[in-house]
């Protein structure tokens, strides 16, 4: 964990409701499925949010505008600076990846798989791509996953674009392990639709983001392990489902 | 040259700025990022005599200046904490610590206590008869006299460290309770643990945190908190550790003016994990700026 002050350089709508926040002045060195933790001005607690990208300095956040917090989010703008908690959580396990790993994504649970196919396609991976939103106009980061190289699958609950349906209407065959960040239920409809091994982000409200007031605890096969700090990225064989 | 240096019940600290409990962990969150032997001390994670996950989740909500939690005394037992988190913490800090203990019986406290007797490293027991987040026990103790000082009595029969009480301010009449603990021989008195509290998301039309009510705490609850203090302060002899909404070296003096020992820091720690190390350095400055040579002269000046 690191404390920085960044600059935002970009704080642009990709949707009606998704925002992208491009931030510069950072230190680096975080893994694909980590989290940073955003202060902003006039609220009591920090905001965590996933790393959808990071590179030569410049860390890339999308946020989705649901509440007070994300709302006043959207309304920064360039040349403010923010007050951010980097380098959270522990992140996708890149060594698990197999030769053709899978990466299953809804809704805003999209941006941190972009960093890992990044990081993945680096290492020589063959990787495929199901993006699953409700419908055509909630869509984002398509043509960025498919300019990295990725196989990419879009489904849309309303069938207003690519395959109608769920995430799990569109699993491609050949993938042995898989990543996913979503909502529970895509979650849980994946983890019994998969039958191959992988791991999962998971979403909790938390306090701190970096392990010190337990407000984010998930049981687990192991025992109780903080979202923060343990997670937010869990092995399938670890989940209590 | 200031002097920060303070006694708590006959233990001398540095300085009076103590993370509090629930905040910090057992230390080592905090100890990546900086020397956390700066503090005077800290209370590590409330402890139970059996491991508890919690309440389920959400358990944490924004206010405005605060926050709700509803954790509900996660830990994982007093013997894990013994066996596995006590000598970790002893290699990032040197200095005695508080242990926190919870309870859901009279017999609970007391086993957790003896266990944590043995320990060379706690200093202080902090006893805390104030948890809003757990039922059948916790509060329970804390809002009634006689049922203080029945856990006091039965904690100081089990230990010779110092035994402070942790009062809970959702009371009537906190001076009575605290007053009940001395009587029964509590050595210091803490206060106040979080205010019952809690949010509606307007969207679901549901309560945010699972277990619908939780503690409130942060900046917010300063004021109320130092009133109690000062009551407190006021109607017992025994040393009293001030805590609720410390969030500056300014707030710091306050509550010692109020009343208060020494000065524990709580949701600050989450917001900003640098914020008890940032207190401990504005200390002298801010002592200079309001004229104190020595922390110990101000507590209580209030009164």
């Amino acid at each position: 964990m690191n404390r920085e002050l960044l600059t935002i350089t970009e704080n642009e709508p990709l949707t009606a409701s998704v925002f992208r926040m491009r931030l510069s002045g950072c230190a680096g060195g975080y893994l694909p499925g980590q989290f940073v933790n955003v202060a902003l001005p006039g609220l009591y607690l920090r905001r965590p949010i996933s790393v959808c990208d990071l590179a030569d300095g410049t860390l890339t956040l999308i946020y989705k505008v649901v509440g007070r917090g994300s709302e006043l989010m959207s309304r920064l703008r360039p040349g403010e600076k923010l007050d951010v908690l980097t380098g959270l959580g522990n992140g996708y396990d890149l060594a698990a990846a197999g030769d053709a790993p899978l990466l299953v994504g809804g809704g805003v649970g999209v941006p941190p798989l972009y960093y890992l196919a990044k990081e993945l396609i680096k290492q020589g991976k063959t990787v495929s791509v199901v993006l699953g939103f409700n419908t055509k106009d909630e869509i984002f980061y398509e043509d960025e996953f498919r300019a990295l190289g990725c196989q990419t699958a879009v489904t849309t609950a309303d069938g207003s674009r690519g395959v109608k349906g769920f995430v799990t209407d569109a699993l491609p065959g050949g993938a042995s392990y898989y990543y996913a960040c979503g909502p529970l239920p895509m979650l849980k409809a994946l983890y019994r639709a998969a039958p191959f091994p992988g791991e999962m982000s998971f979403e909790e409200r938390m306090g701190c983001g970096f392990g010190a007031c337990m407000g984010c605890s998930m049981m687990t096969k192991s025992g109780a392990k903080r979202v923060c700090r343990e997670g937010p990225v869990f092995k399938k064989e670890e989940l209590l489902w | 040259m200031v002097n920060t240096r303070v006694t708590l019940c006959g233990i001398e600290l540095d300085n009076p700025v103590i993370p509090a409990s629930g905040t910090f962990g057992y230390g080592y969150e905090f100890a990546e990022l900086y020397d956390i032997n700066c503090l005077g001390t800290f209370s590590f994670k409330g402890t139970t005599r059996e491991p508890r996950f919690g309440n389920p989740t959400p358990r944490i909500a924004e206010c405005t200046a605060g926050m709700i939690n509803a954790v509900g005394l996660q830990n994982p037992g007093v013997e894990a904490v013994i066996r596995e988190e006590l000598p970790r913490l002893g290699k990032a800090f040197r200095k005695p610590v508080m242990a926190n203990v919870s309870g859901f019986s009279v017999e609970d406290y007391a086993f957790t206590c003896a266990l944590l007797d043995r320990e060379e490293q706690v200093g202080w027991l902090e006893v805390n008869v104030s948890c809003p987040n757990v039922h059948g026990g916790g509060m329970s103790f804390g809002t009634d006299p006689a049922s203080a000082a029945e856990v006091t009595r039965a904690v100081k029969a089990v230990t010779k460290k110092p035994v402070i009480l942790k009062l809970s301010p959702n009371v009537t009449d906190i001076a009575a309770i605290a007053r009940a603990c001395e009587d029964a021989g509590a050595d210091g008195i803490s206060l106040i643990n979080t205010l019952l509290g809690m949010r509606i998301d307007p969207r679901t039309r549901r309560p945010v945190i699972a277990n619908v009510m939780g503690g409130f705490s942060g900046p917010a609850i300063f004021p109320v908190a130092l009133r109690m203090v000062y009551q407190v302060s006021k109607a017992v002899s025994v040393p009293v550790v001030g805590m609720g909404g410390v969030a500056s070296a300014e707030d710091v003096i306050e509550m010692m003016m109020a009343g208060a020992s020494a000065v524990e820091v709580g949701a600050q720690n989450l917001v900003d994990p640098f914020a008890s190390k940032k207190i401990v350095e504005a200390l002298p400055a801010a002592m200079e700026k309001y004229g104190v040579t020595s922390l110990e002269e101000i507590i209580g000046t209030a009164h």
